[in-house]
């Protein structure tokens, strides 16, 4: 205990560990410079994307694009109100694989951060390993699952918890990794336990990344989810997409597409949110 | 000090000698250092910086153990954080997710007590932070968030407050209103304070005795009594007696500061010096 402690050292710098300039907002389109914050700035965007959007329609049906090719937006939208009531199922078995795949990856994927950042030789041990997890697209793994789970949910459950979980994991312990032992030195002097150490300082210092990893996580899951869907099995956006681009039928599987962006930036929204409520503190 | 052996003091420092273990091998921070603080005494710990003033500090709040020598605590060795002892942190150390409210309930939280209202309620007033208890860290000044950690470094009534050069990052008349706070605060308490500084102005102005440490390996050097009458006022601080005592004592931290070679031999002992005002 006695050789064990670190020399005192309060220099700011040294406090943030290696993921100090990493937070939420720095990742937000919204916070990024002055913000949108006028009308005119609204007005401004939403002229854009009338123009392109706009642009696009004319030079479509001006030029006779055949549908199979580019459908023009006004038939996408068509389509989008037209196919919703057909689309919309397959809509909530995407967002079933992608809800509890995500909440079993980000559950073991917190849980792990946590751990092995309180162990830190055995988190080198681990770390290639989880290197390997992050990089490896686990679409690649779709197919032996379904071999093995068949075509129902089970096997897309697993893939998008297997790409979430290690996307929470690497960023949840960059943040448990900030170490500022000031603050670790405050909860001492009282008789902190290692325990209280943990939920009354590291985990509030750790909570902005552990939001990155929530957000980065979510976005990878619908990835896998919409992937492993158009792998194999009869249902889910993604079987809807392949379905859709076979039988040429163009507008009915851009209006897909439309829905899958969507999600995804409900997805940031949420945890933009969320960081904001929660752990605007840093910024 | 011809009456310490009779009491027993409320800090002693008994030949404490603290190594730390650095990539580059050990490094000695603190060399049988020895001094005693009494009870309701305020004493300023002053040195060249990187002197050991900081792990001495640790060492007294028990979060760092000594390698050799013992501190008491009123005649019991300290082996851990003592709930009798508060800690002022450099820069305020408070928590940016916690509004001040929150900050200040915070050891209570730590060791599951109910916070005493009426008494930190009277300590906000005291600093002058009513009305602030909603306000997060980021939107208070240095001084202000330094205010906030005072009352939550008194919240549990300590008889004891070390306080590990609290007002360095803050600007010259700031700290010249914090240090009239703690006087009062003083004044008003009579906790033991322990106080570390790199400012002999701020060392002097507070203290009952300065004491200054050798550089690297930290002993003790020399101690001054300080023997002006309190409340100080600031006009004491312009007069020719503390002036010469800060030269004095600014001569001894740069003759620490000159290389090993003219350096005094070891075991010097402590000198006590005292200046008639």
């Amino acid at each position: 205990m006695s050789g064990g402690d670190a020399i005192p050292e309060f220099s700011k710098a040294k406090s943030g560990g290696d993921g100090q300039d990493v937070s939420l907002t720095n990742l937000s389109a919204f916070a990024s410079g002055p913000g949108i914050k006028s009308g005119a700035e609204v007005a401004a965007i939403l002229a854009v994307a009338v123009v392109i959007i706009g642009g696009i329609e004319l030079a479509l049906r001006l030029f006779h694009v055949p549908q199979y090719i580019m459908p023009p937006p006004s038939s996408i939208v068509y389509a989008l109100f037209d196919e919703f009531p057909l689309i919309a199922p397959h809509l909530g078995y995407t967002l079933v694989e992608l809800v509890s795949g995500f909440t079993i990856g980000a559950i073991v994927g917190l849980v792990m951060a946590a751990v092995i950042t309180q162990f830190p030789f055995a988190e080198k041990i681990v770390a290639p390993y989880i290197l390997i997890l992050v990089t490896t697209p686990m679409l690649a793994l779709v197919p032996l699952l379904i071999l093995r789970f068949g075509f129902g949910y089970t096997p897309r459950i697993i893939a998008v918890a297997l790409a979430a979980g290690p996307m929470v994991m690497i960023n949840a312990a960059t943040g448990f990794r900030r170490v500022d032992s000031a603050k670790i030195a405050l909860a001492r002097s009282y008789g902190a336990s290692t325990l209280q150490i943990f939920w009354k300082i590291r985990a509030p210092m750790a909570l902005p990344m552990i939001l990155v990893g929530l957000m980065i996580g979510a976005i990878f899951g619908l990835l896998t989810a919409v992937g492993a869907e158009m792998v194999g099995g009869g249902f889910g956006l993604g079987n809807r997409l392949t379905s859709y681009s076979s039988m040429i039928q163009m507008p009915q599987f851009f209006a897909v597409v439309l829905i899958l962006s969507t999600l995804g930036i409900l997805i940031y929204v949420l945890f933009f949110l969320i960081g904001k409520k929660w752990a605007s503190w840093e910024t | 000090m011809s009456t310490a052996s009779a009491r027993t003091p409320k800090l002693g420092v008994q030949a404490a000698t603290k190594v730390y273990q650095t990539g580059s091998g050990d490094l000695l921070a603190l060399d049988r250092c020895s001094l005693d603080v009494q009870s309701n005494e305020i004493v300023s710990i002053v040195g060249p910086s990187g002197c050991g003033k900081t792990t001495l500090l640790w060492s007294m709040s028990g979060l760092h153990r000594l390698t050799g020598g013992a501190i008491l605590l009123d005649g019991k060795e300290i082996t851990g954080p003592r709930p009798e002892i508060g800690i002022v942190f450099q820069e305020a150390n408070l928590l940016p997710w916690r509004n001040l409210d929150a900050n200040i309930n915070f050891p209570f939280e730590i060791k599951g007590e109910k916070p005493d209202r009426a008494w930190i309620a009277h300590l906000l007033h005291r600093v002058g932070l009513d009305g602030f208890g909603g306000k997060f860290p980021r939107e208070l000044s240095g001084g202000m968030q330094q205010r906030a950690a005072i009352v939550r470094a008194l919240a549990l009534k300590p008889s004891v407050l070390l306080m590990d050069e609290p007002f360095g990052a803050l600007d010259s008349f700031t700290r010249e209103e914090m240090n009239r706070l703690v006087e009062e605060i003083w004044l008003d308490t009579k906790t033991t304070i322990v106080f570390i500084t790199h400012s002999i102005e701020e060392a002097i102005f507070l203290s009952d005795r300065v004491v200054v440490l050798t550089t690297r390996p930290g002993r003790v050097a020399k101690i001054y009594d300080v023997p002006f009458a309190r409340p100080r006022s600031l006009e004491i601080m312009a007069t020719k007696e503390v002036f010469d005592l800060t030269n004095r004592i600014k001569m001894d931290i740069v003759g620490e500061r000159r290389p090993q070679a003219q350096q005094q031999p070891e075991h010097k002992s402590a000198e006590i010096v005292r200046i008639r005002p």
